[in-house]
């Protein structure tokens, strides 16, 4: 025993610095910043497959009557959108983040556990291919909507077999992911950095891990009861055998709810650092932007049912779950109020990273105020699963993730790439990116509020003319996104060279400790924070 | 100014008053209420907006006048304060305090939503793939009892027919039976379903309430003026999800009284007397009709189905086989697929929806099956 851990040992030290070349630098990385780049590549290409998904979706919508498209693969289209958005994009390019700049921002060499962080990375292709793959059994791909919602989900072909064991696979690849995080922040901050001097990305993520150890497994859970509803004869869901089908939902939004901050969290954490570096100005109010964080993160837990009222409740319950819901409302503000007082009497340059942060302000607090008024009960009876629906989460989803993730690729992408990106390219990016968001995503509110029903392939006169402008908008963001694809494969291969600290604001020590391009492994000795 | 400014300016206003009217045109709120309860949930959707946008407005004008004012490009020099116990504490209690203010109207007009008490009239809406059921349960026309489907006509949802979709103002929202009730009166609707999660939902009535299978909700409305409201099922509950409108009429009252007596004489004409004895052609043509109604959305009008979703009858062996399975298949359904129980439906249509399907398209059985048949069966 003494030997073989001996000489595994010896054989890790060899390893520093050493690299496999070619695909199996990639395949046996154990290093952060290949893996977070893989993240980040693997997150793009699933952003793509999705929005090629949106766009069929937005075709078919483009004029009343079915056109392009029969029900059935419409909604597999819906679904799979879903899916792939939030749980191979979206999450994801977090994580990426995470891997690349926790180690650079506690002064680490590594993540904790660089095995564990190649093994997450690599369950993530074959769950994405499950994905891919659902839409090619019998019967096409489940139409059961992202939340598969039982008993369609129990009625849907095999292609729901194979989403259940891609989200199984996802979420497993998740609570791996943050383990880790919690470990790197929590054993290897160099010294003196004390939690309360850490980045606020850093304290962002270590909230989000928690969320994801908490509720990937009561995910896990219900697909795993429609799973053996499905095949082995128990009956969870179905009232015929004692079950209850709002029991799906019930379950289904505990992990529902949370998970939409473990999305919002991290992107509130990147753009906690791109405003104070281009308003050359401390955050406001730090401590309470790290209390504000924890507070949402804990009534996430608390509010699930509000996805839920029309579904059946006692009144007593709705007025709960209406108060906690709107409660959220205040540390979300106290989130936006610090942001504007960190620009409050700034020195301000508008870089494309501090565009697309203030894009996400602006947008993201839109999302957060139609949110408010889905959690007021009555109103949210009216608009409940209608487009109102749809384009709230939108402007929260892809005005405040999406771009909260491209002020973040902007701002990082010299010290990753050693080389900067072209600046009036990546001005044109946001500006197409806003006005395309807010043509297909703003008129959806109208929809919404007329009473069109989200998830329908084919709708009635009146709607017409906004879903033109919703699907002419969809193909402009679309599009425009290529853009984006160029700039940063320009920066990679023929960008100029970028300086150490090419941003004057920017403050954590990735930017003030670490060269440009970062070294192999960040930090060999840990630097010493006083 | 000269003439031809005036007239360039008057035509300048002309075009954005016109403007306004064509806006008009669009819907950009919610749509009319038509009920009490509608109308509390219209203001208090517009107070909560209103709200927002104050808010939103204040703070982006911060927001926006930092962004022009505080600009290193006009040379302003960075403040580095931060931290302040007051404003930070100002920034929480302010909008805790504008929240209760939105609460207490909210929690007024939510306890009224859910008071279903005291109804003069339940109807028992069941939603089913695709389409709704109605049973009238209690009050004036209690034992009516009907299916209500799209009724708009499959070649304008096709693309074969679309001047006949251009013209048509109520496509896709457009049912065979309304569901007709009486002007000022309380009606609580009952909702359940058949096989998935479906939702009832009419917009102007302000009224949407789950239908979960195997469990009862409930939900009420009071109609102010006779009229037609239409509306749709609003949870995704598979392929035609978007095809299973609702049609609410609201008579008055005498003309309700009508509606409901000449119902009463339908169902009284269309009981079919089980002694009947029924030909072949008869039960086929009968069966037609009910196939139309119950089975065409899956297993299509060439009886062909959807292939991996949903089988062909055509040639089919169960069809071709032994009446006996093909009864107890219509009615015990088949467990973990999409083909539901139709023990609902009744002996006669049930005898003829199985003897249309076994002399129909290349199935040429020749056998008939009686309603006595299906009778039996049940038992």
């Amino acid at each position: 025993m003494d030997a073989a851990h001996t000489h595994s040992h010896d054989h890790g030290h060899d390893d520093h610095g050493h690299k496999p070349s070619g695909i199996m630098r990639w395949v046996k990385s154990t290093n952060h910043k290949d893996i977070g780049t893989m993240y980040l590549w693997f997150s793009f290409c699933m952003f793509l497959v999705g929005g090629v998904m949106a766009l069929i979706i937005r075709s078919e919508l483009f004029q009343p009557g079915l056109q392009i498209v029969r029900p059935d693969f419409f909604n597999s289209m819906t679904t799979y959108h879903g899916l792939i958005m939030v749980f191979g994009a979206i999450m994801p390019a977090f994580v990426g983040f995470a891997n690349w700049l926790i180690p650079m921002q506690i002064g680490a060499p590594d993540m904790a556990f660089p095995r564990m962080n190649n093994l997450s990375f690599w369950l993530l292709p074959p769950a994405a291919l499950l994905l891919i793959a659902a839409q090619f059994m019998p019967g096409g791909g489940a139409g059961v909507g992202w939340t598969m919602y039982a008993p369609l989900s129990t009625q849907a072909g095999p292609a729901m077999d194979l989403t259940i064991f891609a989200v199984h696979t996802l979420g497993i690849s998740s609570i791996m992911g943050s383990i880790n995080i919690i470990t790197t922040i929590l054993n290897m901050r160099a010294p003196g950095l004390t939690l309360m001097k850490m980045p606020l990305f850093c304290w962002t993520w270590l909230i989000t891990a928690y969320l994801l150890v908490a509720v990937m497994p009561v995910l896990a859970g219900a697909v795993t009861m429609t799973l053996t509803d499905r095949h082995f004869g128990t009956h969870f869901f179905n009232a015929a055998g004692g079950g209850d089908p709002v029991l799906y939902q019930h379950i289904f939004w505990f992990f529902g709810h949370p998970e939409v901050y473990i999305i919002a969290i991290p992107a509130f954490g990147v753009v906690s650092q791109v405003i104070p570096a281009f308003s050359r100005k401390p955050l406001f109010g730090y401590a309470s932007m790290v209390y504000a964080t924890a507070s949402i993160a804990i009534l996430s837990f608390m509010v699930w049912a509000h996805h839920m009222y029309t579904a059946g409740m006692p009144v007593e319950a709705q007025l709960y779950f209406m108060y906690a819901t709107v409660l959220i409302a205040v540390p979300t503000g106290v989130k936006v109020f610090n942001w504007v007082a960190t620009m409050w009497k700034g020195s301000l340059t508008f870089e494309t990273p501090m565009l697309f942060a203030l894009g996400f302000l602006f947008l993201f607090t839109l999302g957060g105020f139609t949110g408010l008024v889905l959690s007021i009960t009555p109103v949210d009876v009216q608009l409940h699963d209608t487009y109102y629906v749809v384009a709230h989460f939108h402007y929260v989803m892809v005005a405040g993730a999406l771009f909260s993730a491209f002020a973040g690729i902007y701002f990082w992408l010299p010290k990753w790439t050693g080389r900067m990106y072209n600046e009036t390219l990546g001005k044109w990016h946001f500006w197409l990116s806003l006005v395309f968001f807010n043509v297909t995503f703003f008129v959806q509110h109208f929809l919404g509020l007329a009473g069109m029903p989200r998830r329908i392939p084919d709708y009635a006169l009146q709607f017409t003319e906004f879903n033109m402008i919703s699907s002419i908008g969809a193909f402009g963001f679309g599009l425009s996104q290529l853009l984006f694809l160029y700039v940063v494969i320009k920066c990679i291969t023929s960008g100029e060279k970028a300086p150490d600290k090419p941003w004057e604001g920017a403050d954590s020590l990735e930017w003030t400790h670490l060269p440009t391009p970062a070294p192999w492994h960040s930090f060999e000795t840990p630097p010493v924070i006083k | 100014m000269s003439i031809k400014g005036i007239k360039r300016w008057a035509a300048a206003g002309a075009l954005f008053f016109w403007s306004f009217a064509a806006w008009a045109e669009y819907k950009l709120n919610l749509q009319t209420p038509h009920t009490l309860l509608g109308e509390k949930i219209y203001d208090l959707h517009t107070i909560i907006t209103a709200i927002c946008f104050v808010i939103f407005i204040g703070v982006f004008g911060f927001m926006f006048y930092a962004v022009f004012k505080h600009r290193k490009s006009v040379g302003h020099k960075a403040a580095q304060f931060h931290e302040n116990t007051a404003v930070e504490v100002a920034w929480t209690l302010i909008p805790f305090v504008i929240l209760i203010a939105m609460a207490v109207p909210a929690t007024g007009t939510l306890v009224t939503m859910r008071d279903t008490s005291e109804a003069d009239l339940t109807i028992k809406a069941t939603g089913y793939q695709w389409k709704w059921g109605y049973d009238y349960l209690k009050g004036e026309g209690a034992g009516i009892s009907f299916y209500s489907t799209l009724s708009t006509p499959r070649a304008q949802i096709e693309g074969t027919d679309v001047a006949g979709r251009n013209a048509n103002p109520n496509y896709l929202l457009e049912t065979d039976n309304h569901v007709v009730v009486p002007v000022g009166k309380k009606i609580r609707i009952l909702t359940t379903a058949a096989d998935v999660i479906h939702a009832w939902y009419v917009p102007a009535l302000a009224v949407k309430q789950d239908a979960v299978p195997g469990f009862i909700r409930d939900t009420w409305f009071k109609a102010e003026k006779p009229g037609i409201y239409r509306g749709q099922c609003a949870e995704l509950c598979g392929k035609d999800h978007g095809f299973m409108p609702i049609v609410v009429e609201v008579m008055e009252p005498a003309a309700y009284t009508a509606w409901v007596g000449s119902q009463q004489k339908k169902i009284a004409a269309a009981k079919v007397d089980p002694n009947k004895s029924w030909t072949l052609d008869e039960l086929k043509a009968h069966g037609e009709k009910v196939y139309a109604q119950n089975c065409v959305a899956c297993h299509q009008a060439t009886g062909m189905g959807v292939p991996g979703s949903f089988p062909a009858l055509s040639g089919s062996k169960v069809v071709d086989g032994p009446k006996a399975d093909q009864i107890k298949l219509l009615l015990a359904g088949k467990q973990g697929t999409a083909m539901a129980s139709f023990k609902h439906l009744s002996d006669a249509d049930l005898a003829g929806v199985i003897t249309f399907t076994r002399n129909n398209w290349s199935n040429k059985t020749g056998e008939a099956v009686a309603p006595a048949e299906i009778k039996a069966a049940r038992n």
